[in-house]
């Protein structure tokens, strides 16, 4: 099995295995295969499309979290000029697990915050998997309302599991480090844009997500709980997984349907990691545009707007 | 049946079944001490053991009942009802686990609201009720929250909120994580007016609901011996696969890590809180209208 592709996409990775193959017979051979790759190119192209035009949303939970999937750092390198990252959260430490700094977008000042994993698997320690720790979103913190004194606007990366269930991270009060970052977001005195990457875990991606405008790529997953967590709560079997997933509607589809998601940013042919530069130039449009919107609307209204956003939230009978 | 029984004739055993008459549940047993308490007292007691002062859970209504003077009472938010909107299925239908949840604690959802007065102190109170569903957070909730909040900076009252809860409510998906933005968005809106959020954490405060409304009072205060806590004791233990310290999350355990302003034994929280809130108020300070019954040991 190739790890590069995840299970349901093997059908691919056989079709391009075969593709590599040739090309290294093909280098000492007279016999013209140009046109058997070609062929099995497109058919590697047809094969792609036919599996993802009808992805089920737990196969969407999996893209959400593929390996090779752009994170937060990747992003920041490829969207914006000069960024300066900003650590600490003043009070106990450095999280790794959220970065933030100053940059620019197209020249724009603004400020950008958002969860990272790691790569390789001593980053992945490092970065705690992308869950942070209450310092993490007291730096996230910090930030915002560095960037509030300095009128940056915010733009927020989303990519985590959920906040880290640890024995420190409740000693230093993980809710309340939450909870305040809800409260303060809320009120925020300049504009806040959240983009989901990858995986919007429960209330430790909300931590840095509340915001005037919410996006999510065309594979990145928002919900309340992990799928897997929801199943063995409700299913009693973390293998119900799958049926979790397609329950909750975490797709950035059925969410932009509930009215929960302003926008989805397309993702080229196999997901954001199939080809980088695409989905950067997807995001950099979106950003860009909403950005130039936000930024025009008066301070008061667009605060207005944002308390009534988040106060309509829910369904109920009335 | 134990095997002394089965050796007694039919007729005796019957007349020994008499004791069913008994009506049941005149007696608890404490789930701390295992002392057997008459229920009578327990209950004039709001539920705190008298030999080992361990606080039981209570119900909201009974909470909120003992909680606010008798007179001038008013239910806000009634009205709002849930509605399965996303037709969730797990293991059963949601539908299905509203309505057994509602048959069996008699409320519509897992938070209620009422406006009154406390020692003559006016304000809005609203307690959760752990009985339905976990006391877990979805619209309504998140909606009757919110009505209060707005009440109280509507009539400048303060707000009072005695939370017990597992989180937010699964089955209403990423709405019910949206409730967390919007309890913290309306406690934003009460904290600019100047009016007092007091939050009561009680057994149990979990997951969504500690980590937004519960954890914005302007003071935090707990009932002894509540767990209080973001994850769960038990996937932290999965998680950094160690057994959790003795009183980890415990009420005694955020005090000492400064989470919480106070711990208040549930039958001083009446008097406590409105001499409080007196305080923060600027008004004149008042003797306590009625004693409280026992005082703690």
């Amino acid at each position: 099995m190739n790890l590069n592709f995840l299970e349901f996409e093997q059908p691919i990775a056989e079709l391009e295995a075969k593709i590599e193959e040739l090309r290294l017979v093909g280098d000492d051979n007279e016999i013209n295969i140009g046109e058997e790759i070609s062929r099995l190119q497109s058919r590697s192209r047809e094969l792609t499309e036919q599996i993802f035009k009808s992805l089920t949303p737990w196969q969407i939970s999996q893209l959400a979290r593929h390996p090779q999937r752009p994170y937060t750092l990747d992003y920041i390198h490829h969207l914006f000029t000069d960024f300066e990252e900003l650590h600490g959260d003043r009070a106990y430490a450095d999280d790794p697990a959220i970065v933030g700094g100053v940059a620019r977008l197209d020249g724009r000042p603004l400020l950008v915050i958002g969860h990272q994993k790691g790569r390789d698997t001593r980053e992945k320690v490092r970065r705690n998997f992308g869950m942070p720790r209450p310092e993490g979103y007291r730096k996230a913190l910090r930030l915002m309302e560095l960037a509030e004194r300095f009128r940056l606007p915010v733009l927020t990366f989303i990519d985590t599991p959920g906040a880290y269930p640890g024995v420190g991270a409740e000693e230093r009060g993980q809710s309340e480090a939450i909870a305040r970052n809800l409260l303060v977001m809320s009120q925020l005195r300049t504009p806040i844009i959240s983009t989901v990457i990858g995986e919007g875990g429960s209330g430790g991606a909300l931590a840095i997500g509340v915001c005037d405008r919410l996006q999510m790529l065309q594979y990145a997953t928002y919900s309340v709980i992990s799928p897997e967590g929801c199943a063995s709560i409700l299913w009693k079997s973390a293998d119900k997984a799958p049926d979790a997933a397609a329950a909750m509607g975490l797709t950035a589809e059925r969410l932009h349907e509930l009215g929960l998601v302003d926008r989805i940013v397309a993702e080229p042919l196999g997901g954001a990691h199939r080809d980088v530069e695409r989905t950067v130039a997807n995001l950099r449009d979106s950003l860009s545009e909403t950005l130039d919107r936000l930024c025009d609307e008066p301070l008061d209204r667009l605060l207005e707007k944002r308390y009534q956003r988040y106060i309509g939230y829910g369904r109920y009978n009335a | 049946m134990n095997w002394f029984s089965k050796l007694l004739p039919s007729r005796i055993r019957t007349q020994g079944g008499d004791k069913k008459a008994v009506p049941e549940g005149l007696w608890e047993k404490c789930g701390s001490c295992g002392a057997v308490l008459y229920r009578a007292d327990l209950e004039r007691n709001q539920r705190v053991c008298p030999k080992c002062q361990f606080h039981m859970r209570i119900g909201a209504r009974q909470r909120l009942d003992g909680f606010l003077d008798p007179d001038g009472r008013e239910e806000l938010g009634g009205e709002i009802t849930p509605h399965d909107f996303l037709k969730f299925r797990d293991s059963q239908k949601y539908r299905d686990r509203l309505t057994q949840a509602q048959k069996k604690t008699d409320e519509s959802d897992a938070l209620i609201v009422m406006a009154g007065r406390v020692e003559g102190v006016p304000v809005v109170a609203c307690a959760f009720e752990f009985a339905f569903m976990g006391g877990s957070m979805g619209s309504v909730v998140g909606e009757r929250f919110v009505r209060a909040a707005d009440h109280a900076a509507t009539h400048g009252m303060p707000l009072i909120c005695f939370s017990a809860s597992g989180g937010a409510r699964m089955q209403e998906a990423l709405f019910s994580l949206m409730q967390m933005a919007k309890t913290s968005a309306a406690i934003a809106r009460l904290r600019r007016k100047g009016i007092p959020f007091i939050s009561v954490l009680t057994d149990p405060t979990m997951g969504g609901v500690s980590a937004s409304l519960a954890m914005l009072g302007d003071l935090n205060i707990a009932e002894p011996g509540a767990l209080i806590g973001f994850a769960g004791p038990r996937v932290i233990e999965q998680t950094v696969r160690e057994t959790l310290p003795e009183g980890f999350q415990r009420s005694e355990f955020l005090l000492e890590h400064g989470a919480i302003d106070a711990i208040i034994d549930r039958r001083e929280l009446r008097q406590r809180l409105a001499s409080l809130l007196s305080i923060l108020l600027h008004r004149r300070h008042h003797a306590p209208v009625a004693p409280s019954l026992e005082s703690p040991a």
